[in-house]
């Protein structure tokens, strides 16, 4: 947990330094309509850095506290189980649109973690692309990525 | 009077069969985001915005409203039932809703929290029809440096009213506004931390942002304490119902002193949660019998509902007048008003009169509807938490890329939402709150301008906050506020007090 959170209180500070520097870069004084562009970046970008500094001297001042685990032995297994399949399935929806490729993930996670049966999964993945197209396509006209097998179809 | 008769207009807009069934709508698909995880009122909110985009502005608030009253109300049956609070403020309602449900009287809790929850929503709901008329006259007067403080005071209520780390507060705030001054800086025209790409050019849209960090976020974080939901099975009779209302009319203190807590505290931003544990405090402090509280005293329920529900109505006060949210929540809806072209500010109440006042008067008709609705649908609700896990997960999470996608057609968007989720889940792990930074993002802009102008104005001088008394006792207000964390300590040496329980 220790080394978690002064991990990602470096990479706070990592940004907060990188906005510093875009600030400094734009100007932070007085321009001849108020304060320039980078003037409040900077700032932001300084108080970021600062209180990322303070987060780690307040975690490692508090040596010997009892601290519990990040993520516990194990615990990243179901976790990556989720993210892995979405990150897929963004990658399939450039090419075959979002509702093939959400009918597909949301088949294979079912399969996969779940162990439904095949007709339910079948039901399941077919009909809920099909309701969302019609609510969004038909009802709402809010247009959503599509691919060939919607191009096929006509859309 | 003329604050009346504006509302009788905005009965007649609000009570037109169209927007009765949006409301209806509303209440129903704000129950099931309730009810289920990983959907809690502000990304509910967001991903309904799209759909939004066609219908006239009072609908559109209509429903997105009516989603949020839904997913208050829908909080309470998984606090109840499940012991898993959907939400920070129903906290609290576990205590004791849950040891009644175990007991078997579900029924007789879900039908004080339903209740509970009416009575605070319409005590806060009256407040507001009396409010936002002179409060928006108020500050129809403020200029740059009183916005700029009133922004000010909002974030430093985060840092000292929000529990956990002050300094990760802090820290989210100016990663809120760092996020919101990426793109072009539309005062001078420069490009700001775009480093040169393209995609950046746009910025960050906030609504992304709030269904990535908490749709996703909470999904993993879900996931991985591997969410095993035994729930209590319930119905709510009719005969119950009645009997349960006989005995809630003994706690009418108990009502008044947590609805006057919940509006008092929820007009303040990340209220609600405080609200909902200060009035369970004051509940126990005040009962006859105290030693019941924790297993299955009804006051235990009814306390922190009454609050939370009135605080989330006060929360939207701001909102409206001001034009300053309260809440993420409150957030996505004022993100809404600028897509249906409405500028969120005083102005409203004298330009869209039918619009301001159609919404106050919907508070009433989708509070009616809601309790009405929740009190006759709660198994069906219920069921819906008996959905095997490995079929809602991949649900929610297509439901969000839909979300993310229809905010502005932008396919880089879902990869935000996969990058703001996992951001999200190590945030939450780490008690970063996210609250203030989706707010900083959403007010970035705002808060920018106003701090711009008030220094031209001022001809740099940042001694502008304490010109006028109003921004002077604003910003008196937030400096005291923002110092709290380290003020706390200091007067409890000097006092001698102990220190007090962390809730």
């Amino acid at each position: 947990m220790r080394k978690a959170d002064v991990v990602c209180a470096l990479c706070l500070l990592a940004l907060g330094l990188l906005v510093v520097a875009e600030g400094l870069r734009l100007g932070i004084g007085w321009g001849t309509d108020g304060p320039r562009s980078g003037f409040l970046p900077f700032w932001l970008g300084v108080g970021l850095g600062l209180s990322s500094l303070i987060v780690v001297w307040q975690v490692l001042a508090a040596r010997g506290a009892a601290t519990r685990r990040f993520v516990g032995p194990g615990k990243l297994v179901p976790v990556m189980k989720v993210l892995i399949p979405a990150v897929g399935m963004v990658v399939l929806t450039q090419v075959l649109g979002l509702y093939v490729a959400g009918g597909l993930y949301m088949g294979a996670y079912m399969r996969w973690i779940g162990r439904h049966s095949w007709p339910l999964i079948v039901l399941l993945t077919v009909g809920i692309p099909v309701v969302t197209f019609l609510i969004f396509e038909k009802w709402f006209l809010v247009s959503m990525p599509k691919g060939p097998i919607e191009a096929w179809l006509g859309y | 009077m003329g604050d009346f008769a504006n509302l009788l207009l905005g009965f007649q807009i609000a009570i037109t069969p169209y927007n009765l069934g949006i409301a209806f709508i509303g209440i129903i698909l704000g129950t099931i985001i309730g009810v289920l995880p990983g959907l809690g009122g502000a990304n509910g909110v967001a991903i309904l915005l799209p759909v939004t985009f066609t219908m006239p502005p009072t609908s559109a608030i209509i429903l997105l409203t009516c989603v949020y009253w839904g997913a208050l109300f829908g909080g309470a049956i998984t606090s109840i039932l499940f012991n898993i609070p959907g939400e920070p403020w129903s906290v609290a309602t576990t205590f004791d809703g849950h040891p009644m449900a175990k007991q078997g009287r579900g029924g007789q809790a879900l039908t004080a929290a339903f209740t509970s929850s009416f009575v605070g929503a319409f005590f806060a709901i009256v407040l507001v029809s009396f409010f936002a008329g002179p409060l928006a006259e108020l500050a129809l007067k403020f200029g740059p440096p009183e916005f700029f403080a009133i922004q000010l005071l909002t974030f430093s209520a985060f840092v000292g009213l929000g529990g956990g780390s002050p300094v990760k507060t802090v820290a989210s705030i100016f990663i809120g506004f760092i996020l919101a001054a990426v793109g072009l800086d539309i005062v001078t025209g420069q490009l700001r931390l775009t480093f040169g790409s393209v995609e950046l050019m746009r910025g960050f849209s906030f609504i992304v942002a709030v269904i990535g960090l908490f749709g996703l976020g909470e999904i993993f974080l879900s996931v991985e304490e591997g969410l095993e939901l035994r729930g209590v099975t319930t119905r709510v009779r009719f005969r119950e119902i009645l009997a349960t209302w006989r005995e809630l009319l003994g706690y009418k203190r108990t009502f008044l002193r947590s609805a006057f807590i919940g509006f008092w505290m929820g007009f303040k931003p990340g209220g609600a949660t405080p609200a909902s544990f200060m009035s369970y405090g004051f509940a126990k402090r005040f009962s006859k019998h105290p030693e019941k509280f924790g297993t299955g005293a009804i006051e235990g329920v009814i306390a922190p509902e009454t609050a939370a529900h009135a605080a989330g109505v006060a929360a939207l006060l701001p909102m409206i007048t001001l034009g300053i949210p309260g809440s993420p929540t409150a957030a996505v809806m004022l993100g809404g008003f600028l897509i249906w072209g409405l500028q969120p500010g005083p102005m409203l109440f004298k330009e869209r009169p039918e619009f301001v006042w159609g919404l106050i008067a919907s508070m009433y008709t989708g509070n009616v509807i809601g309790v009405l609705i929740v009190l006759l649908f709660v198994p069906a609700f219920a069921a819906i938490l008996r959905i095997p896990f490995a079929i809602l997960t991949p649900l929610i999470v297509f439901v969000c890329a839909i979300g993310a996608y229809a905010v502005s057609n932008a396919m880089l968007d879902i990869w935000y939402m996969l990058i703001f989720g996992v951001v999200g889940y190590v945030f939450k792990k780490l008690d970063y709150p996210l609250a203030p930074l989706v707010l900083a993002l959403v007010l970035g802009d705002l808060a920018e301008n106003a701090l711009r102008q008030s220094l031209i104005m001022s001809q740099g001088n940042p001694g502008i906050f304490f010109w006028s008394p109003i921004s002077a006792g604003i910003t008196v207000a937030a400096l005291f506020l923002f110092f709290w964390p380290l003020l706390a300590p200091l007067l409890r040496r000097t006092r001698g007090a102990p220190e007090p329980v962390a809730h």
